[in-house]
């Protein structure tokens, strides 16, 4: 089990996130959030530019900040930004954004398949794996180099679903596939009406808790391509 | 042994592509139907100093695009929609990758965004158009873009919407800076009243070059970005160290030098790929803002 990072945001107690993740030995690769609640910087570093953006974004950052403990801030400052692994012979390079910067948005309708196949020419791996954006998809380039974006368990995917999503990678096994790698996204009900409860109780927006209970985001969307914007009802 | 100041002062502040992730054309030119007071590169119905570029030019530079892995496509001029091969470029360039045309919203017809709508749809990709507004009333608008060019622009915003397409709003920032949130405010007040009821909004700072150095004032010599000033600083913040324009006098740097003598590189994207002295009052601009020419959801 790999977590591509983003602890803390958006939802609340960011610690038993941690925690959990700590004792269970998981793989962990640093988000910008981590990055930023780490160092205990200004801001979350997301990449938004609209002031409304802006401003939700600053009070998830600052809940956050103020709700995880020095011992994991420091834990969140050794995480790798990048980690490579072998999955039967095809290279897996995990990141949070992109492997070029941690913040980097790789939207499906806006990142061509020949920006693809060139970054992984270039850092010899076969198949990079990201998420950053909140938004689950997957790329196949002709040369059979590839982009996994994971999905998030935080937020749900603003398709109007409460689920939120990960990403199951197997090796396809040799000879059996031309791609040697098969994926599986999975959507994960969860008790979203309990998550709603606690963030109330945490005095956090309910812009972020009317998103929990409809699965339409409600905030953060200017950054978003026109394709990826009108699928979402706002 | 005494260090030669002469030689540390002249040190010059180059910016070299790091990865071509941006290809812009200069579709139409400096050819536009409008001529907006601020115009960075002077464009008007008479200004031939860049021409068109026609479909064959396009389709080599997006072949030749491959292997750079260029990321995003962008079109501007001058008004793109002049160049009667615009729809044609559009949708070759969506089977490449993302496209983003930058117009006033005065010429645009139904049937050209029929097709364009059919050809976003069958593409992976998204087609982005970006309004140029300047502002969200006649009384700001129409002095710096002509008379009737808001109501006139406002009516291309609701073909656009009509056709499902979300424009972006981009505007200059013609105001003091202090105003953003009013005015943005009032620009979605007015938007919806158009019937675009999640109007997408992108301000630009005004840069201080061709019409605008006449209407207001041009950069002043201590406006220039140094080589100090370029230590421990991220460049990828500098669009010229992401993009290139591709232009019918051959490769420039970025979308707003292309008037400057310096600005066009070479004819190939090897030629065009090497440091540039952001030595110009507009880079200072770039400097400060960041990243001005790309959409928000590039980051």
């Amino acid at each position: 089990m790999i977590c591509l990072g983003d602890l803390g945001a958006f939802g609340p107690h960011p610690d038993r996130t941690c925690e959990l993740i700590r004792e269970n030995g998981i793989l962990v690769v640093q988000g910008n959030y981590d990055h930023s609640i780490g160092h205990e910087l200004n801001d979350c570093h997301c990449g938004y530019t609209d002031p409304r953006d802006n401003h939700f974004a600053q009070l998830s950052y600052d809940y956050t900040l103020a709700n995880t403990s020095d011992d994991h801030r420091a834990w969140m400052r050794t995480l790798p930004s990048q980690q490579r692994l072998e999955m039967d012979g095809v290279q897996l390079l995990l990141c949070h954004g992109s492997p070029r910067r941690t913040n980097e948005f790789l939207w499906e309708s806006t990142t061509s398949a020949q920006f693809l196949a060139k970054l992984c020419a270039d850092l010899e791996c076969d198949l990079i794996l990201g998420t950053h954006t909140g938004l689950h998809w997957q790329r196949t380039c002709l040369n059979s180099q590839g982009f996994i974006n994971v999905g998030v368990l935080g937020r749900p995917e603003n398709d109007g679903t409460t689920n939120v999503w990960y990403t199951i990678l197997r090796s396809a096994g040799a000879g059996r596939s031309s791609l040697l790698w098969e994926v599986e996204f999975v959507p994960l009900a969860y008790d979203h009406e309990r998550l709603a409860r606690e963030m109330r109780n945490e005095r956090l927006p309910e812009e972020f808790i009317e998103t929990i209970l409809t699965g339409w985001w409600t905030t953060c969307l200017e950054v978003l391509p026109s394709k990826e914007r009108r699928r979402g009802r706002w | 042994m005494p260090i030669n100041p002469t030689a540390f002062e002249t040190r010059l502040p180059i910016v070299v592509l790091g990865s071509l992730d941006e290809l812009w054309f200069q579709v139409a030119g400096t050819r536009c139907n409008l001529t907006c007071t601020h115009c960075f590169i002077s464009c008007s119905p008479h200004n031939d100093s860049f021409g068109f570029l026609t479909l064959a030019d396009v389709e080599r530079r997006l072949q030749e695009s491959v292997e750079w892995g260029v990321k995003e496509f962008y079109f501007t001029g001058g008004e793109p929609f002049l160049n009667p091969d615009l729809i044609a470029i559009l949708e070759r360039t969506l089977d490449f990758g993302p496209a983003t045309v930058l117009t006033n919203g005065t010429v645009l017809k139904p049937e050209w965004l029929e097709r364009l709508r059919a050809a976003e749809q069958g593409s992976l990709y998204s087609l982005e158009f970006r309004v140029s507004i300047d502002g969200p009333t006649p009384e700001l608008n129409d002095p710096i873009r002509g008379p009737r060019t808001f109501e006139r622009a406002m009516c291309g915003v609701e073909l656009l919407v009509q056709f499902g397409f979300l424009p972006i709003i981009t505007m200059t920032r013609v105001w003091d800076e202090s105003q953003d949130a009013e005015i943005l405010g009032l620009f979605r007040d007015v938007l919806h009243q158009h019937g675009y009821d999640r109007p997408r909004l992108k301000v630009l700072p005004r840069l201080l070059l061709g019409a605008e150095a006449n209407r207001t004032c041009g950069y002043s010599s201590a406006e220039r970005i140094t080589a100090e000033m370029l230590d421990g600083y991220d460049t990828t913040q500098l669009v010229c160290q992401h993009s290139r324009v591709v232009t019918d006098r051959g490769i420039a740097v970025c979308p707003i030098l292309i008037d400057s003598p310096d600005a066009i590189l070479g004819d190939t994207f090897h030629e065009a790929s090497h440091g540039f002295a952001v030595t110009h009052g507009a880079c200072a601009t770039c400097y400060q803002y960041g990243a001005i020419c790309t959409n928000p959801s590039h980051k």
